[in-house]
């Protein structure tokens, strides 16, 4: 599995699409400590970018990298490897490369500005944390959408209606919700819905972390009320391990039935 | 070596493979013919694992492939169509493969064999079809394995790599390896094969040498058989 990774590593490293990236959060980060000059004003800002960007970029690349690599595939399941070591190590290659792309990205002008010194710099950790697990859960989608769908274009389409149901519409179906039931207790029904978003659950962890009430939203506000802040993010990291380990051992199970 | 029994394969609706008995025991070269969308390529790859059959069983070696994968470096394949990562190299190629899957012993060989050697440092999508074609043999047979699956290796091949190509292939069986090989090009059949296995609508039709298959036909060329089954089918 480790060459495969390696390989998988090094071909998206190369890519400029991964420099592109890379370059990308070095300059947000420049650009937010210039403007900004408070640490945690600027960590603010960067939650929203990472929150919706993390997610957006691991499914692009996701399902491109799968599609694109389908002949190297096709070659390495000849081989004596076992399959579900093929698509592991292709994934956690693109998930690393992706994640090493915002830290260092990021991480080079908090560096440069001070972060050690900061009180921040937990905070700081934290947000890119998120956003690497917010990278290795969309990857992981991507890819299971890869295998299920053999049609690019159809692959794709999925992907992007996945993303943009976790990053926009859910909030958009909880926004109507709450107008027009505001007078039931809808409390459990959003503690249920936050379990199946990724993106909330993050929103939530982080903001709890930084301990900002007034950000946390409806389903932020209910998750708060009903664990507590200490708790609540013990379960939201523990929920967003699970969205990581399901989708990647989803992998396996899918691509065992396939046929090539 | 090889014992296929009872396999069923469908995809979708479409069957494909209805109910394959098959074994290989000894070593020798034995060639998988039928028409069109038979099933052959689909056999190969359900010997590989690649394609997942939906009953029946193959064993290797009298182990049960499914699920499995050490049992394919025992496996030498060569896909009908080569499909490459067309921004490498060939050599870029050939390493990864070598790193990947250690023990390519003749990959120098068969490079000077087929004279791939000006075409190493170029994109394996600006190949000509015959030289990919070339490049994909080099790949399958580089690592000296005890069987050989060979679909359609001769296509895009001019002449003299055919030649060449025959006579690796009667090279490998007098080492006493096991190798499979779908063709649509009768003479090649008449010159290589041991036994001829031959598929019609997902069965088994004919499984015996080519004169036993002479004889049942009543024809004097292999050609003329093979086309008197077909015939005989479509009426
Ligand atoms: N992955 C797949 N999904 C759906 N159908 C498939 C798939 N692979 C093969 N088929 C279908 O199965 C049938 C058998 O295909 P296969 O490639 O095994 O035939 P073949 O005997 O190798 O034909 P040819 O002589 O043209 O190479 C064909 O009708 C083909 O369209
Ligand atoms: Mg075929």
């Amino acid at each position: 599995m480790f060459k495969i990774l390696k390989y998988s590593f090094y071909d998206l490293m190369r890519s400029r699409w991964s420099y592109l990236y890379f370059i990308f959060y070095l300059l947000l980060g420049l650009i937010l400590l210039f403007l900004n000059r408070d640490v945690s004003k600027a960590v603010i800002t960067l939650l929203n970018i990472i929150l919706v960007l993390t997610p957006l970029i691991g499914t692009l690349f996701g399902i491109i990298y799968f599609y694109n690599s389908k002949e190297f595939t096709e070659l390495l399941l000849a081989q004596p490897i076992k399959r579900s070591h093929i698509f592991w190590g292709q994934y956690f290659g693109i998930s690393l490369s992706l994640s090493l792309s915002l830290v260092l990205g990021l991480g080079i002008p908090f560096l440069a500005y001070g972060i050690f010194q900061s009180t921040e710099i937990f905070n700081f950790m934290t947000l890119l944390l998120i956003g690497a697990m917010l990278t290795f859960i969309f990857v992981a989608l991507a890819f299971n959408l890869a295998l299920i769908f053999d049609d690019k274009i159809k692959g794709f389409g999925v992907a992007i209606l996945t993303w943009l149901s976790f990053a926009v519409i859910y909030d958009g179906i909880f926004l109507v919700l709450l107008l027009v039931f505001n007078d039931y207790p809808l409390d459990r029904f959003a503690l249920g819905a936050t379990l199946f978003n990724p993106i909330d659950l993050s929103r939530i962890l982080i903001l709890l972390k930084l301990d900002i009430s007034a950000l946390l939203g409806y389903t932020g506000a209910v998750f708060q009320n009903f664990f507590g802040t200490n708790l609540g993010i013990i379960l939201t990291f523990t929920l967003l391990n699970l969205w990581i380990i399901i989708p990647v051992l989803a992998i396996k199970v899918i691509s065992k039935h396939k046929d090539f | 070596m090889i014992s296929i029994k009872k396999l069923h394969k469908k995809y979708g609706k479409l069957e494909v493979l209805k109910s394959i008995d098959l074994n290989f025991e000894d070593s020798g070269i034995h060639t998988i013919l039928g028409p069109n969308g038979s099933g052959k390529t689909t056999l190969m790859k359900a010997i590989l694992g690649m394609v997942i059959p939906n009953d029946g069983s193959i064993e290797f070696n009298n182990k049960p492939i499914l699920g499995e994968w050490e049992y394919r470096k025992d496996i030498a394949y060569l896909p009908q169509i080569a499909h490459f990562p067309q921004n490498l190299k060939v050599q870029e190629l050939l390493n990864m493969l070598k790193d990947i899957r250690p023990g390519a012993v003749r990959e120098a060989e068969l490079i000077s064999l087929f004279q791939i050697k000006p075409f190493l440092n170029k994109k394996l999508g600006n190949l000509s079809g015959g030289t990919a074609q070339k490049v994909n043999i080099i790949i399958a047979l580089m690592f000296d394995s005890p069987l050989i699956l060979m679909d359609e290796p001769t296509v895009g091949l001019d002449p003299i790599s055919l030649i060449r190509l025959k006579k690796l292939i009667l090279d490998e069986k007098s080492k006493g390896k096991l190798i499979l090989i779908t063709t649509h090009i009768i003479s090649f059949v008449e010159e290589v094969s041991d036994r001829i296995v031959f598929i019609l609508d997902g069965n088994i039709y004919f499984n015996g040498t080519i004169d036993t298959l002479k004889k049942q036909t009543n024809q004097k060329n292999l050609e003329n058989a093979i086309a008197n089954i077909l015939e005989k089918t479509n009426v």
